[in-house]
């Protein structure tokens, strides 16, 4: 089985902080992390290969420092690692994205052809969704979302089964290789690095591409000017005009603020206490 | 919508692609569209939120506003129809085939792109729900045209082009997206985001079919089975009256039962910030916020909470919001309408007991 997990170093989103006088993001000693809605899918791909054999080849588009996501992953239990690297590639949207990315696993299947390419469910800084499905549309393979439990794959027939969350309930979808998979955060736990892979990570050689080594011969399906989309505009959000209004707290009984909050609330919804108060009746 | 194209673009400015130059051959695309999301026969409600903003999209264009329904054979479709004509659509759209009964991509993307190509909208929302997603990443694909995921407010700026605005690196900022350049515009929005728009009784308007060129022999994935939640709290924490959610301010996973027991009088639902998912002392369903769910109860209760901007965009919609902060300067006490500035641990129960009395009090009175 050669199984392709695409993965993406984020910023740790819970240290971004936004200046305020410019608006702008403030990257500088930020760390980074492996997006942890592709760790699900990374140890998925590794479980599968651990069943039926194979091997796991982790993709990442990004700067030069976007190695150290792979090594990582490599760490974890990967056996190989692409990275994708360009100038030509700064400021892509989904679509350029996913163009860049399926280029880059067809060449990838030159070697060997990719029976299963796993996708985070979406990533944490940007939370589109999108790139897992791109790729899949682009490179014809059968896609299978939210997918919370991976049934069975007979590597012989070359049909995997799995459950999918949609909307009411649970699918249990059947469909042929090669296909792309995005995992359901929860579905399993990543494991941890062994001592030997934590050391090979550190060693092996990282394979690069630059958009001509992924087979893209026009680069303006690439990074800003491949991007349909264009933002115009990044801003902060306005605080509301009037700021909240506190209830005194000043050297008084829990209790006594408890009553002014439920007398507050139900001053300005008295509708709601109607409704409660009717609830509680007939309770 | 752009990973990473924020910054560069927000701070490069120039470049071709800036500048609204539609191409001729997508001048005669026209019209607002929504996906009706039907899965099961049960229309998803975020479809006629969606019809109410793309209501307001198409009369600020001065154009039609239709409905695109795909669906199996069924009653199930002639009531979808009255309701998308009574929440404000022109026209519906209507693809019926045994194979579009249940949800799966190829079909659904096959008679997506079809429908698209055939009857050329300027702009096509879907929800973000997992159908909606799954789909319009594909659809967005095939026709290569600009999708923008999330939003939480669309408009229609001067040159009559879609702005889209979703918060963007982790909620921190908000940024504004637009396909200048291409069609048909396209965007999800999360349920809840959009209000739910009154109902016009007797409203009606035309149908439009249109088949899908396909067999069952060609679509590769088959379903072998569906099961139906047991319980729907997952659904109901997105609809619910009144909302109690605690945050990383409660210290510990025990401390939530301090949230549990005050929803429980209230007859409320409950529900955590991010943090508090991603620590492992909540299930992901009972998230609030951008990567959550997006709530508009009458009441939301916010319990040691920061109120980061991926949380406030999930909550904006609610009519009172009340948040207990140790924090004078959490950002959450800017969109909260009343504040208490104390620890959490302590409030919690005190309100718990407060509204237990007072509608204890008020049943013995009425």
């Amino acid at each position: 089985m050669n199984i392709v997990v695409c993965i993406k170093q984020v910023p740790d989103s819970a240290q971004i902080r936004v200046h305020p006088v410019t608006n702008t993001i403030m990257r500088q000693g930020v760390p980074t992390i492996i997006n942890p809605y592709d760790l699900y899918s990374l140890e998925a791909a590794l479980q599968l290969r651990d069943q039926v054999g194979g091997k796991v080849t982790v993709l990442t588009m990004g700067p030069p420092m976007a190695e150290d996501a792979l090594r990582k992953a490599m760490g974890i239990g990967a056996d190989k690692a692409v990275l994708l690297t360009d100038r030509f590639f700064a400021g892509s949207d989904t679509l350029a994205t996913s163009y860049a990315l399926s280029m880059a696993i067809t060449k990838i299947a030159e070697d060997e052809p990719v029976d299963l390419v796993f996708c985070g469910k979406q990533t944490i800084d940007g939370d589109t969704a999108q790139v897992g499905p791109g790729i899949a549309c682009r490179l014809g393979l059968n896609q299978l979302t939210y997918v919370s439990s991976i049934e069975a794959l007979d590597a012989k027939a070359r049909e995997i089964t799995v459950q999918r969350r949609s909307e009411g309930g649970v699918q249990v979808l059947k469909t042929k290789l090669p296909c792309m998979v995005t995992m359901l955060e929860g579905s399993n736990t990543i494991r941890r690095g062994s001592m030997p892979n934590v050391l090979r990570a550190g060693r092996e050689p990282i394979k690069t591409f630059n958009a001509a080594a992924a087979g893209i011969e026009d680069v303006t399906r690439c990074g800003l000017r491949g991007s349909p989309t264009v933002v115009k505009k990044v801003f902060a959000p306005k605080p509301r005009a009037d700021k909240a209004k506190l209830i005194d707290t000043t050297n008084r009984p829990t209790s006594d603020i408890a009553n002014d909050a439920v007398e507050a609330i139900f001053a300005a919804a008295p509708k709601l206490q109607t409704d409660l108060v009717g609830r509680a009746a007939q309770a | 919508m752009s990973d990473k194209a924020a910054p560069a673009a927000a701070a490069g400015g120039s470049r071709a692609g800036m500048k609204k130059e539609l191409p001729e051959r997508f001048r005669d695309y026209k019209h607002v569209w929504v996906l009706i999301e039907m899965e099961r026969g049960v229309v998803h409600p975020v479809s006629w939120e969606l019809l109410g903003e793309g209501r307001k999209l198409a009369d600020k264009l001065g154009v039609e506003l239709a409905g695109a329904l795909l669906a199996g054979p069924g009653d199930a479709s002639t009531k979808a129809i009255e309701e998308a004509f009574s929440y404000g659509a022109d026209l519906v759209y209507l693809m019926e085939d045994p194979l579009l009964a249940d949800y799966r991509n190829q079909p659904y993307a096959a008679a997506m792109t079809d429908l698209v190509n055939t009857f050329k909208p300027e702009i096509l929302l879907m929800g973000a729900t997992n159908l909606g997603r799954d789909l319009a990443g594909t659809v967005a694909t095939t026709l290569a045209t600009g999708l923008t995921a999330d939003c939480t407010e669309l408009a229609i700026d001067h040159e009559g082009s879609l702005a889209a605005t979703r918060p963007t690196f982790g909620g921190t900022l908000l940024c504004t997206i637009h396909t200048l350049n291409f069609r048909p515009q396209m965007a999800t929005i999360r349920p809840r985001v959009m209000a739910m728009p009154e109902a016009q009784e007797g409203r009606t308007g035309r149908v439009v079919r249109h088949s899908l060129v396909m067999a069952e022999s060609d679509i590769i994935t088959k379903i072998l089975d569906f099961i139906p939640d047991a319980n729907m709290d997952k659904a109901q924490l997105a609809y619910a009256d009144i909302v109690v959610a605690g945050g990383m301010g409660l210290g510990r996973p025990e401390n939530f039962k301090l949230v549990t027991d005050l929803a429980q009088v209230l007859g409320a639902e409950y529900g955590c910030s991010r943090p508090v998912v991603q620590k492992g002392w909540m299930p992901a369903e009972r998230q609030i916020g951008q990567t959550g769910k997006t709530i508009r109860p009458r009441l939301y209760i916010a319990a040691g909470i920061s109120g980061a901007i991926q949380h406030r965009v999930g909550v904006e919609g609610s009519d009172i919001v009340l948040a207990i902060n140790t924090d004078p300067n959490a950002t959450i006490f800017e969109f909260a309408h009343m504040g208490i500035v104390g620890d959490a641990l302590q409030i919690l129960p005190a309100l718990t007991e407060a509204f237990r009395r007072r509608l204890a009090v008020n049943r013995l009175a009425g």
